[in-house]
């Protein structure tokens, strides 16, 4: 999929759970290379966003999606099996909660490969290194790597599972809220990792603080009631917003 | 301070019913199986060891775990995988296979006997086998559920977002949950070799060993049952078989035990 240079994007989507509306319409362009936050209240449609860039809402009932998740020329929504396991490997996940795979350190980094067959076996200690150096977890885990994943702390399960998203090489990486679950010193290094990858991947970052998002985002999108309020550049968006809703959102009249 | 010495009184009264309870249990617990242990291994010389009726429970136990789990495995994967949002489907499997769990043994007896009789089969290792596969698939599924309710959502997310196929992500899921569902289908072992009222008519009882399918067979609770009232030496007979039963079901308890203790330690 090399003809994906094309940055992702979302037309015209509409998402309802049993007939009621969580997005509307919505038409938006994740810019490649850059962190794109998603602010709103909670209930605003955000999880559901960013759950349906990887049609992770397999468990939902009596959902109804119109419209397209566009990645190249492939459409998330219309994908086959075949080819929506090959989008999912190109849009990462990282989940709220760290969620290691019940596996040792080493298995948890190496799955994602194992299954796409993408190296052979002699590879994979260089590639499980090569991931773990990159969020920051070698020097920690280096002498451990068969020891099972959950023995980790909650900080460094959240970057294992960043290491395991960025091991099958997406190009895009979701965010839903993953620093939410983590002490504030974590999550600063978590958070630090997304400045420091934004130059290989591109990152989708749902947040509930608005703090995060200031701190962090190169773009920004607001969302209410499952539209999109106003979206740009996040200097722009959070210094002069042109929207009323979006100037009320920040200097928190509502929430 | 009036008050406080009421909530004092109050406290200590609590504490002490609670102690009594727990008195009353360990008292029962420890004189059934004093009372098992005692004579049952008084009783239990080389030549009273019940080869039959032991050897009929493990051909009925055995293949009915192993069709058992062969049912029971599969409706808890898909509970797992497949569980929605919405609560209808779930539900309802919930409530058929717990009204299941509580159908008391005898009742399965009966229906299994029914079946029997239509299709013109006797009392048999396989009646028994069929009876005790009717009986252990709740059980399983039941415990099989509660480990499976707690395998978390992001785990299978975690899975499928990195590319995974539903079968590679049951394959993870099985990692997580073996374990717990190992110590539950042991358990549900434990359970149906005891049963007595389910066999009763749909293995029969026989002093000599079943050698075919066909072969009526006995069981250890069937043996405890039938020598039990009976002149001497009889009752002996009666607990040497409550003896071996019971320290197969400990025995199965206390695998179980281990396994989850042994395994969640990796995986907790």
């Amino acid at each position: 999929m090399n003809e994906m240079q094309a940055p992702l994007s979302v037309r015209d989507l509409s998402v309802a759970i049993g007939g009621n509306p969580i997005l509307r319409q919505v038409n938006l362009t994740f810019p490649r290379n850059r962190i794109t936050c998603i602010i709103g209240p909670s209930g605003c449609g955000k999880s559901t966003l960013l759950k349906t860039l990887n049609r992770m809402h397999y468990n939902v009932e009596g959902l109804q999606v119109s419209g397209s998740v566009l990645l190249g020329t492939h459409d998330v929504i219309r994908a086959n099996d075949q080819e929506l396991l090959e989008l999912r490997r190109n849009i990462g996940l990282v989940p709220q909660k760290p969620c290691p795979l019940p596996m040792s350190i080493f298995d948890n980094v190496a799955y994602g490969c194992r299954i796409h067959g993408m190296y052979r076996k002699k590879e994979l200690p260089d590639v499980v290194e090569k991931y773990l150096t990159e969020v920051g977890l070698w020097d920690e885990v280096k002498d451990r790597l068969g020891s099972p994943a959950v023995r980790l702390s909650l900080g460094q399960q959240q970057r294992l599972c960043l290491a395991r998203t960025l091991a099958v090489e997406p190009e895009y990486i979701l965010a839903d809220e993953s620093t939410s679950a983590l002490d504030p010193l974590s999550s600063k290094t978590v958070e630090d990792l997304f400045i420091k990858l934004k130059k290989d991947y591109s990152i989708i970052m749902v947040t509930h603080t608005l703090h995060q998002a200031r701190r962090i985002a190169d773009y920004a999108v607001f969302l209410y009631l499952g539209e999109v309020i106003e979206e740009g550049p996040a200097a722009d968006l959070f210094n002069t917003p042109r929207e009323e809703l979006t100037r009320n959102y920040l200097t928190g009249t509502f929430s | 301070m009036k008050k406080l010495g009421k909530r004092h009184l109050g406290e200590a009264l609590v504490r002490v019913l609670m102690l009594l309870s727990v008195l009353i249990v360990l008292l029962v617990v420890v004189s059934i199986l004093g009372i098992i242990l005692l004579r049952g291994i008084k009783s239990l010389t080389p030549e009273m060891i019940p080869w039959p009726a032991l050897l009929g429970s493990l051909y009925i136990v055995i293949p009915a775990s192993v069709i058992g789990a062969c049912i029971s495995v599969p409706v808890m994967f898909y509970i797992t995988m497949y569980k929605k949002r919405s609560d209808t489907f779930p539900y309802l499997a919930r409530l058929a296979y717990d009204v299941l769990y509580g159908t008391p043994g005898i009742v399965y007896g009966a229906f299994a006997f029914t079946l029997m009789v239509y299709v013109g089969m006797r009392a048999s290792v396989m009646g028994g086998i069929l009876v005790t596969v009717l009986l252990i698939i709740p059980i399983m599924i039941r415990s099989g559920d509660e480990i499976a309710r707690n395998v978390p959502d992001e785990m299978i997310e975690a899975a499928y977002s990195l590319g995974a196929t539903p079968w590679e992500t049951l394959k993870v899921i099985l990692r997580q949950i073996l374990p717990g569902m190992t110590t539950a289908f042991l358990l549900a072992i434990g359970r149906a070799i005891g049963e007595a009222a389910a066999v009763m008519f749909t293995a029969g009882f026989s002093d000599t060993m079943a050698v075919r399918l066909s072969d009526p067979a006995a069981t250890l609770p069937m043996a405890v049952f039938n020598w039990i009232t009976m002149p001497d030496p009889f009752p002996d007979k009666a607990y040497a078989a409550a003896f071996v039963l019971t320290v197969l079901v400990l025995l199965l308890s206390l695998c179980g035990r281990w396994v989850s203790r042994r395994f969640t330690q990796n995986n907790l």
